[in-house]
């Protein structure tokens, strides 16, 4: 396989101390460009090692990944356990590729271990579990589950004067789950404005385009009556997550969501005009093209 | 319409009626007081409860420390993964429920959230086996069977108010996951008459016997030392090995009581499948027993809504049932066998 792509050094402006989500928002929206740029470099290597996988879910969702753990979150790379940290939750447990591109970018994982995924003995399963690898907070593999857990978490931390924040990922199949909105009435019910849902709308699920599975839409205004502040953003927009991840943050009250359309396969042409696109599978002379796309992307 | 009056029939009374025998001791909400007890030592105990903190006796902690309940609605899934968010966070939850909803409704939760990740939540489930007349929606006759295939997880079926007060700070103290077959309301209150305390992953034999070893579980062990103070009149020597945690079993001690020449029954308030009699008989087998093992258990059907005293003389689990079963296996098939009353007529 191809080397692993370095780098810059760990940029975490969200080392202890740091403010998140502060400093010139040029500077930030092109950090976070660069971020999530290596984001999507690791998971197409990682892709590699598999020859298949949610690697068009990785390419969409990169953007706000690198929001989160370059702009937004707090949290100490070197101790993931630290009882300060906002917790980041991924609930959508096959997006693991996408999180392990992420905690290397942000310095969690070593790069290195990136070639690892899948492959036996592995602290990268396929499926992200918490017992297996630093800074992955939950299991997941079973849909539904993250938003419940956050509610408990959030409800622990104020009851502990634990100012930290929690954040969950979820995916627009996800909201077929009957949990994910019992979980809702919770947090809006108990007022856990220390609550962040991200919901990832690639409209795509397992059988087929969401609408044509289950229709969820209208998204937005579903949380908004389950007593959510809910916006609605291009995800793949790093400007537009900037102002409104910095808009949720602001909030208080009652719990916020985001709810961010992301196309999948993004910044790569190869892959976002994939017609099987839930579990990609790319053939072995198609990584390297996908890898020089990227890099004419970054380079518009 | 006949003058004659109608013969008086027992009435299903409420979902919750209690078992307890007319003029039996008891003890009320002991789960509750205990769970204020352990509170007043730990700030980190929390209460949570779907919508049912007044029929789990949560609600006497939720009166004294409403601060550290939390209520969820009726909401399963929401209430065990919360309780998991909250562990990770360093808390310790007591959830309750009744027992259907935490086993067959949200056992994703509890087995994903709670168990995989080997966390200090204490799941509380009320109306465990038959103990409701109320229905199968109701009646947890299977919830042993399905949890005792979760790993890591500690399943506890206590015999009365003892059992409870001295499991609940156990079950805290406990760093895992565990599961407690809650009896709420007027609990029975038959162990402090014995030499007994609550130990976790601990059987303990309440009478010794010559003739007879009852290894029970639950409330069955309270109707297994009646049993066997009524056989005593007969001259039938009686031993009862209280068995309280079900997961993990005390291996040792049904070994023990089992490798015998006493006629071996167990009795549990739970189907015959997957329950205590196939985790004894599963014992036995492994360990290479050749014991023969009689199940007093409930049958492995939907069972009845009615009034608790006629169900539990119709499938088996009353005093009555119990010698006479005892009683029909000791007489080599000679003595007469209880009959269960005829089925009841369903729609």
């Amino acid at each position: 396989m191809t080397s692993l792509t370095t780098p810059s050094t760990p940029t975490a402006p969200t080392a202890p101390g740091a403010a998140p989500g502060t400093g010139d928002r040029a500077e930030r929206v092109e950090r976070i460009r660069r971020a999530a740029h290596r984001i999507r470099r690791n998971a197409l290597d990682m892709g590699e090692v598999q020859g298949q996988g949610y690697i068009g879910q990785a390419l969409g969702v990169a953007d706000v990944l690198a929001t989160v753990y370059t702009d937004q979150l707090r949290f100490r790379p070197e101790d993931p356990h630290w009882p300060g940290r906002d917790r980041f939750l991924l609930s959508i447990g096959h997006y693991a590729i996408a999180l392990y591109a992420a905690l290397a970018e942000a310095g969690t994982i070593p790069l290195e271990e990136l070639e690892t995924y899948g492959s036996d003995g592995s602290r990268l399963p396929m499926s992200a579990m918490a017992s297996y690898t630093p800074g992955v907070e939950i299991s997941g593999g079973s849909l539904g589950h993250g938003l419940p857990v956050a509610t408990g978490m959030a409800l622990a931390l104020r009851h502990q004067g634990n100012g930290a924040r929690v954040l969950d990922l979820l995916s627009d199949g996800e909201l077929d789950e009957g949990s994910t909105w019992e979980a809702a009435l919770a947090c809006a019910h108990h007022g856990l404005d220390n609550v962040t849902a991200i919901v990832d709308v690639n409209a795509l699920q397992a059988d087929g385009p969401t609408a044509g599975v289950l229709r969820t839409e209208p998204v937005t205004d579903k949380w908004r009556a389950f007593g959510w502040h809910a916006l609605r953003v291009d995800g793949n927009d790093v400007g537009a997550l900037v102002d409104a991840f910095d808009e949720l943050r602001g909030h208080r009250g009652s719990p916020s969501v985001l709810v961010c359309d992301t196309r999948i396969g993004r910044g790569v042409p190869l892959l976002e005009s994939r017609e099987k696109a839930h579990f990609m599978r790319v053939e072995e002379h198609e990584w390297q093209i996908a890898r020089d796309q990227l890099e004419e992307g970054l380079a518009r | 319409m006949t003058s004659t009056t109608p013969e008086k029939r027992l009435t299903t009374s409420a979902m919750i009626a209690s078992f307890a025998d007319p003029g039996q001791r008891t003890t009320s909400a002991p789960f509750g007081h205990a769970l204020n007890r352990l509170a007043e030592q730990r700030p980190e105990v929390v209460g949570l409860s779907a919508d049912l903190a007044k029929y789990t006796d949560m609600h006497v902690f939720r009166d004294a420390h409403p601060d550290r309940f939390f209520q969820m609605g009726m909401a399963e899934q929401s209430l065990l993964g919360t309780a998991a968010g909250m562990a990770e966070v360093g808390l310790v939850p007591f959830a309750s429920t009744y027992s259907v909803f935490a086993t067959r409704r949200a056992y994703d939760f509890l087995c994903l959230d709670i168990a995989e990740p080997g966390l200090n939540v204490n799941v509380v489930g009320a109306l465990p086996g038959l103990t409701t007349g109320y229905g199968p929606s109701h009646q947890a006759t299977e919830d042993l069977a399905i949890l005792r295939g979760c790993p890591g997880l500690t399943v506890v079926d206590p015999c009365d108010s003892v059992d409870i007060e001295q499991a609940v700070p156990a079950l805290a103290d406990h760093p895992g996951p565990t599961y407690l077959r809650l009896l709420r309301g007027a609990v029975p209150t038959v162990l402090d008459e014995y030499d007994y305390r609550f130990e976790l992953g601990k059987a303990a034999e309440l009478r010794t016997g010559r003739d007879v070893v009852l290894i029970s579980t639950g409330l069955m062990t309270m109707r297994a030392l009646q049993a066997a103070a009524r056989l005593e009149a007969d001259h039938v020597d009686v031993a009862v090995l209280h068995v309280p945690t079900i997961k993990p079993l005390d291996t040792e001690a049904v070994l023990r009581a089992a490798r015998t020449d006493r006629l071996v029954v167990t009795l549990e308030n739970h189907t015959v499948v997957g329950g205590l009699a196939e985790a004894v008989a599963s014992t036995l087998a492994f360990a290479g027993a050749t014991t023969r093992v009689v199940p007093i258990a409930l049958p492995d059907e939907f069972l009845a809504a009615g009034a608790l005293p006629t169900l539990h003389d119709r499938y088996g689990l009353s005093t009555d049932a119990v010698v006479a079963r005892v009683r029909g296996e000791l007489g080599g098939g000679t003595a007469p066998r209880w009959v269960p009353e005829p089925a009841p007529a369903t729609a």
